[in-house]
């Protein structure tokens, strides 16, 4: 996985690349948490994430849980399947879209 | 004539061969003509199995998990079964969470499971001879 941020005053821009699994989960919440101090505005660009398990999901919870007090949450460029999983799973309703 | 290709992988029940798992089932699946999205699901939900055996089969030791990959030529289906010999555990006992709730009130646990089953088209569990054995199955096309 590989992890692209780019910042823009409090605009924090988070594109994922390849794999958000087990093992590369944990990478994705520490860049998170190291950076969202501030952050009123956290996107993740999921165009060129290949795959996603439940721990992937996790962290996009966690870090909606932390956007909702401090300002809003985004996920941008979803695939087809990617967007399946977030329909079985509810995190159409809980997530912002685009 | 029914005929099947089975292909069977023994490794350390560790997080940390999840993608020689992972990378196991996609060579078998590299053999058939199925689509990106049954793929993703199968992959998806074999992550959530091994992953729970690798954390809650053997505690603070380290053992072993089998993995058996079963292509059916004329059911065009995959079977992957599981075998560990650690505790007893169903994780299909395991309550769905509730996928209507907000984000505040979610738990961050429970999807897992709950996505394999939705997932794959036949899951089911046994115990026996001492071996929890997990056995899931899904049309490819």
């Amino acid at each position: 996985m590989i992890i692209n941020k780019k910042k823009n005053g409090t605009e924090l821009t988070m594109s994922i690349e390849g794999r958000l699994d087990t093992s590369t989960a944990p990478e994705l919440e520490t860049a998170v948490k190291s950076e969202i101090e501030g952050v009123t505005s956290l996107i993740f660009d999921v165009e060129k994430l290949a795959y996603i398990s439940s721990a992937g999901l996790r962290v996009l919870l966690s870090s909606q849980k932390i956007m909702s007090k401090q300002g809003e949450m985004k996920v941008i460029n979803v695939s087809d399947t990617i967007m399946e999983i977030f329909d079985i799973t509810g995190f159409t309703d809980i997530l912002t879209i685009e | 004539m029914a005929s099947s290709l089975e292909s069977r992988l023994e490794t350390e029940a560790l997080t940390d061969n999840l993608h020689q798992v992972l990378s196991f089932l996609e060579q078998q699946l590299d053999n058939t003509a199925c689509s990106m999205k049954v793929r993703m699901q199968i992959t998806m939900a074999a992550e959530e199995i091994f992953v729970n055996i690798a954390h809650y089969a053997y505690g603070a030791e380290v053992g072993k998990a089998v993995v058996i990959s079963e292509l059916s030529d004329t059911s065009h289906t995959m079977t992957i079964t599981f075998i560990d010999s650690g505790t007893p555990y169903d994780p299909l006992e395991k309550e769905d969470p509730d996928v209507t709730l907000s984000a505040e009130e979610r738990k961050t646990g429970g999807l897992g499971i709950f996505l394999t089953k939705k997932f794959m088209d036949n899951v089911e569990y046994s115990y026996e001879d001492g071996k929890n054995i997990f056995k899931m199955q899904k049309k490819l096309f």
